[in-house]
């Protein structure tokens, strides 16, 4: 019963999220709802982390290849992006290098400076060895 | 033959995930980060289809199951957040600055090239959103008046485009904190890249988690207001 009732508690949460998206006119998504919600609910305790970690795992660990019809739909809207392809290109491969660096050297930067914080993440880290995702594609971790 | 695999309801699924099977075993021999998975999967179940002649719908139809499945797995990215919490409550000076430098950079960015490039304020608008997740920008766009067509293709080639470069350049920057890595996954790569973050470590994958809605909020904040100010 176990994978019963984790199903159950997230997609509920999924559908919960679907609900507010649609009654709510903010411009959240229905995954971004739920989202918060579940964090809230395993703040406070209504939902143990073991009543969705196995299943919430699964899907976390296969999520890339949800995003497979998403890329195969670009064929569909082609002839609508050809014309534009070469600037649209050049704007996203310029700005996606500028946000990933700007991000990452920012938050750097400001980590060296509140200085503890170096060491906490690796205690953090040692916390819970147990916990890893990306099983079987060690060929894609970096170091 | 191909009028059975048209009406069939499982072979978009299976065929997208037998790719993707080839693709994540392609990268692991050859290494290079331009053999992105995803990148090879799109490309090849593209090539396929073509080949096969099976239209993009009927395809859908039955690799539906997967898009489906986005959902329920962003809502379980509540579960790596809990897992760090304390990390993210301690970080909170760097996570706010970074992703808001991150996003305000990408829409200067985007505005200064897309004059330079003499776009049109319509193309300008479309890729704004570029680098938030997909159901958030799609309602930018349309709000703003941009092209919701070509900025679901933007925000979809971003994503792909930020896994693919995102480790060379962590390696040639020297980002190596694991907050700063997954924070700049994230705000640049919204789910797709939070989906490499997770791969990278769990810190990462909480911290980009945490950048999709930071980035989003920022995002839908910045975009009305800096196209009616300079477009």
């Amino acid at each position: 019963m176990k994978f019963v009732k984790e199903v159950l508690l997230i997609m509920t949460f999924t559908f919960i999220g679907e609900l507010l998206h649609a009654f709510l006119p903010l411009p959240v998504p229905a995954g971004v709802y739920g989202l918060l919600l579940l964090l809230l609910a395993l703040m406070s305790g209504v939902v143990k982390l073991a009543d969705v970690e196995t299943s919430g795992n699964f899907l976390l660990d296969v999520m890339t290849m949800m995003f497979i019809p998403a890329g195969v739909a670009i064929m569909d809207s082609f002839s609508v992006l050809q014309p534009v392809i070469g600037p649209y290109l050049a704007v996203i491969l310029v700005s996606t290098v500028l946000v990933l660096a700007l991000t990452g050297l920012c938050a750097q930067k400001v980590l060296s400076f509140t200085e503890t914080s170096e060491s906490k993440a690796a205690e953090a880290a040692e916390e819970m060895p147990e916990f890893t995702t990306g099983i079987g594609r060690e060929g894609e971790k970096s170091e | 033959m191909t009028e059975t695999l048209i009406t069939s309801q499982y072979f978009g699924f299976v065929i997208s995930i037998f790719l993707y099977l080839i693709a994540v075993q392609i990268k692991a021999k050859l290494k290079l980060p331009v053999f992105n998975p995803l990148l090879l999967t799109c490309i090849m179940v593209i090539g396929l289809l073509l080949i096969l002649n099976i239209p993009y719908t009927d395809y859908k139809e039955s690799a539906d199951l997967l898009s489906y499945l986005l959902t329920p797995a962003t809502v379980c990215l509540a579960i790596p957040m809990y897992r760090q919490l304390k990390l993210l409550r301690q970080n909170l000076p760097a996570i706010l600055s970074s992703v808001l430098i991150g996003s305000m950079g990408s829409i200067v960015t985007i505005l200064i090239m897309g004059k330079l490039l003499q776009l049109e304020s319509q193309h300008i608008i479309t890729l704004l959103p570029k680098s938030i997740t997909t159901a958030i920008g799609m309602g930018v766009s349309e709000e703003a008046g941009g092209i919701v067509t070509l900025t679901v293709i933007s925000i979809v080639i971003t994503g792909i485009f930020g896994t693919i470069i995102a480790e060379p350049l962590f390696k040639l920057l020297k980002i190596s904190h694991p907050i700063a890595r997954g924070l700049a996954l994230g705000t640049a790569s919204h789910a797709i890249g939070t989906a490499k973050a997770l791969e990278f470590g769990e810190i990462e994958g909480a911290m980009s988690s945490l950048s999709i809605v930071l980035a989003g909020v920022i995002t839908v904040c910045a975009v009305p207001v800096v196209s009616s100010l300079f477009l």
